[in-house]
């Protein structure tokens, strides 16, 4: 157990994680930063979420490709407008579990 | 008679309260998550206590599984942390958006705090500075419901995970419907839901192309530039 090799992956792994999530904490709190790139960092959030789940509800497989009749994608419609019409996000969970887990029975 | 002592420690109860609130649904979402690792990295070879030692100090899902892939299949230690670095990138984005909301931090405290930012803490953390009521100790209580919840279901997974059934309730569906729900909140203007649609569309396009997640750091700054550019001229 814990062989060198592992210990030096893990610690590299660490230190290649942490770096990213770090040096901007330090670079940009804090600072006066210039309009446009407070305006970006402002959008910057809405095009994460969104690049983040896109593909997860319209893509699948190894190499990827789309495929849209999934159970993915079908139950994050009713998912979303409950989320529009209530903006409760631990009800939006809950229904979007449920919905899924309701949907991989039948599908 | 009431002491600061006691005003303190009600409130500092009521933060971490607070704090766990916002962090349920990521919490729910990683359990499935973590298990799942649990499993894949014993059978790749990993005892529970080295699983528990990556999750403690990577602390990155999606990252961790390619890596105890990549150890199965025999890959060297330099090309498992070149593929994490890719794969991690995105969390440099992430922290850039944070510190827009912790000018007011102390700078010591920003590395531990950096530590705890995923995906789904960064999420979480970042409508709730925007919706105002919102602080870095609540952020903290956040990040390490969610660390914890990894490690203990990452390290779980590896003594018993195949006993477990994945799918139970829909869990695997979680952290897909928080993303969801924490997108929708983000819809507060035209340029927003806008932005959205772009870099949707545009990480669909090149998830197809690309290799690994890339997709998610080129999608979010191309679609958040057009953005900006966008607002630019219909003003």
């Amino acid at each position: 157990m814990f062989e060198n090799e592992y210990i030096i992956i893990v610690l590299g792994m660490s230190l290649v994680t942490y770096l990213p999530r770090c040096i901007p904490l330090l670079a940009l709190a804090r600072r006066n930063l210039p309009n446009w790139l407070v305006e970006g960092l402002d959008l910057t959030p809405v095009a994460i979420l969104s690049a983040l789940l896109l593909p997860l509800l319209v893509t699948t497989g190894e190499p990827r490709h789309i495929e849209l009749f999934r159970p993915e994608l079908l139950v994050a419609i009713p998912t979303l407008l409950f989320a529009l019409k209530t903006k409760s996000l631990s009800g939006t969970v809950i229904l979007g579990m449920l919905l899924f887990w309701g949907a991989s029975k039948v599908m | 008679m009431s002491t600061m002592a006691d005003k303190d420690g009600a409130n500092t109860r009521s933060e971490i309260m607070q704090g766990l609130i916002a962090a349920w649904p990521i919490c729910l979402g990683y359990i499935p998550l973590g298990l799942a690792f649990g499993v894949i990295a014993q059978k790749a070879g990993l005892y529970p206590l080295e699983i528990g030692f990556m999750s403690l100090l990577v602390f990155a899902g999606s990252s961790q599984f390619i890596a105890v892939s990549m150890l199965a299949s025999g890959a060297g230690a330099a090309s498992i942390i070149f593929a994490t670095f890719t794969v991690n990138l995105r969390h440099f984005l992430m922290s850039s958006s944070l510190a827009l909301h912790l000018g007011s931090v102390r700078k010591r405290i920003l590395p531990l705090f950096a530590y705890g930012v995923t995906d789904e803490s960064f999420a979480v953390n970042l409508s709730k500075f925007k919706s105002g009521d919102w602080d870095i100790r609540r952020g903290f209580v956040v990040n390490h419901a969610a660390n914890i919840t990894w490690i203990a279901s990452t390290v779980i997974g590896g003594y018993c995970g195949q006993f477990i059934p994945a799918k139970a309730f829909g869990i695997d569906y979680a952290l897909i419907a928080m993303f969801i729900g924490l997108l929708v909140f983000q819809f507060k203007g035209r340029k927003y839901v806008m932005t959205a649609g772009i870099a949707g569309a545009m990480a669909i396009v090149l998830s197809l192309i690309l290799p690994g997640n890339l997709y998610v750091v080129l999608a979010s700054i191309m679609a958040a530039t057009l953005g900006v550019l966008l607002t630019k001229r219909v003003k």
